[in-house]
């Protein structure tokens, strides 16, 4: 895992940033329906309403929903492999597709705190180091971390 | 309105490197319209399914064998594309806009994962696009909801790979042990290696006509896309919510093409269905209304999918045997229930077999559910 990923690119812009106390998922949350839907977008996926506001999550109480390991290079994937991949779900029942920093799926559990913070996927040409969202287990993983 | 097909044709899914998607599809047209007894002018249009056949794949195919001059179109569906031809063909035919329509599918595809035009590439670089990721997720959670082990999956591809023996269109035609199925390699835990589909080369075709009582009938095919908030359906958003009480895509389709055809899934003999993965032909058997999600254990242990089991699912080895070449697997599958309903399925006969259902359900997502029916006998 990296280390603040500050200096580091966002993969993407728009979907997650960094304020003092971290990283942030950069959400939706629809006045019609209540559903927070991630990415942002200017008309709710739920209920097609356009009274939308914009969201932000520091994925504090995000549990562990689904999660598997990557173990070859997708098309397209220039990152390291093996990479954890699965679903958190956030308090309020939002389920977030994300890297998981633990590669093993051993070590992970249903249920289990996760905390929100950005994961390498290369390197670019200039050098600079690319980064996802990603969760990591809140207490860490026994020996695997 | 009564829709028959009048005659069908495969080219064998495999790999066939040196063979161009025109020649693919070719193959099968020609031998559909053997089949039928169709020649140039006999048909009105043709519906062509392909998800990477490119600009104009049905005008390539139809231009090689000198059949161009009618309407040719080419339908994208994902998985579902054929079936998605087939929903537009036997609707024409229905409207009364033709009397006869060509229906193929054709696909070449890349070896392993499959790289889709669906993710925008920074999704790829970020390492969330991978396909067997997205269903080793979903085979976790249908194990965790039903008890459902890997053992049960690896009894799937057992079964699957079984009936592919039998099949001389399949890719895959040796028997393997579920100590074999669990000793291949772990792909994306629970999911090993032969658990999963493989992407390949192949094409099917069928012509449809305006039905005389005599062929086997076309009583239904329903093409539905997802209702938005599972995060683990094949839309693959990157946010979903709670979704115990969102109908899917199958189950619509499955509703939809049951009422049209007046019948239910008591009434049905055999099915093939999508398994991509080993849990997802189980899902789908749920969705589909042959079982319910929380007694798929028993379904296994019972082995109700069996050729000899209450309802045999994928006697033609499914897409584990077959592979998968997109565009062409939904009429493939419409290429199997023919032969059974025939009763020329040889050593894969489903002895009395009458009423046959074909699911598809893929990226979009996409799914599809069609039934057949056998003539009525003399």
């Amino acid at each position: 895992m990296s280390g603040s990923g500050r200096n580091a690119r966002p993969v993407v812009e728009g979907l997650f940033d960094f304020d003092a106390d971290g990283v942030r998922l950069l959400m939706s949350g629809c006045a019609a329906c209540g559903a927070d839907f991630f990415p942002r977008a200017p008309v709710c996926p739920y209920c097609a309403g356009s009274d939308v506001a914009d969201v932000t999550s520091a994925g504090t109480g995000a549990t562990l929903w689904a999660w598997t390991a990557v173990n070859a290079a997708p098309p397209g994937y220039g990152g390291s492999v093996p990479y954890g991949f699965g679903v958190v779900e956030l308090p309020g029942g939002v389920r977030i597709v994300t890297r998981i920093t633990v590669a093993d799926p051993a070590a992970l559990s249903l249920g289990m705190p996760m905390r929100l913070t950005v994961d390498p996927v290369g390197i670019d040409d200039d050098g600079t180091e690319v980064v996802a969202w990603a969760f990591a287990p809140a207490g860490g993983v026994e020996g695997r971390a | 309105m009564r829709v028959e097909i009048a005659g069908t044709g495969l080219h064998t899914f495999g790999r066939h490197p040196e063979t161009s998607l025109a020649q693919l599809g070719a193959t099968a047209v020609r031998a559909a319209l053997e089949a039928a007894d169709v020649g140039r002018g006999d048909f009105q249009a043709a519906y062509c399914g392909t998800a990477y056949g490119g600009v104009a794949s049905g005008h390539r195919v139809l231009g090689a064998l000198g059949l161009t001059g009618g309407p040719i179109v080419d339908v994208e569906a994902g998985c579902a594309s054929g079936a998605a031809a087939l929903q537009l063909a036997a609707g024409a035919i229905e409207a009364g806009r033709y009397e006869r329509v060509l229906v193929f599918g054709v696909e070449r595809m890349p070896k392993g994962m499959i790289r889709s035009s669906f993710f925008e590439p920074w999704v790829e670089e970020a390492g969330l696009s991978p396909a067997p990721a997205y269903f080793a997720l979903r085979a976790q959670r249908l194990m965790r909801e039903t008890g459902l082990t890997k053992q049960d999956l690896a009894a799937v591809v057992v079964k699957n790979r079984a009936n592919g023996v039998l099949n001389p269109d399949a890719m895959f035609r040796k028997a393997v042990t579920p100590e074999e199925v669990l000793a291949s390699r772990v792909v994306c835990d629970p999911l090993h290696l032969w658990m999963l589909c493989s992407p390949n080369d192949g094409a099917a075709a069928v012509v449809l006509e305006r039905g005389r009582g005599r062929g086997v009938e076309v009583a239904a095919v329903s093409l539905r896309s997802h209702l938005p908030g599972s995060v683990l359906g094949e839309a693959t958003p990157l946010s979903g919510i709670p979704d115990d009480d969102i109908t899917p895509p199958t189950a619509l389709a499955a509703a939809e093409a049951y009422e049209k055809a007046g019948l239910g899934p008591e009434d049905l003999d055999l099915v093939e269905c999508q398994d991509t993965d080993a849990a997802r032909e189980l899902l789908a058997c749920a969705e589909i209304g042959l079982c319910p999600v929380g007694e798929l254990p028993r379904w296994v242990h019972e082995g109700a999918g069996l050729p000899h089991g209450r309802l045999p699912v994928n006697t033609s080895g499914g897409l584990l045997s077959k592979g998968e070449p997109l565009g062409a697997s939904a009429l493939g599958q419409v290429v199997e229930i023919v032969a059974q309903l025939r009763g020329e399925a040889g050593p894969r006969q489903v002895p009395g077999a009458s009423v046959g259902l074909a699911h598809t359900i893929g990226r979009g997502a996409n799914a599809s559910v069609t039934i057949l029916k056998a003539p009525a006998r003399p």
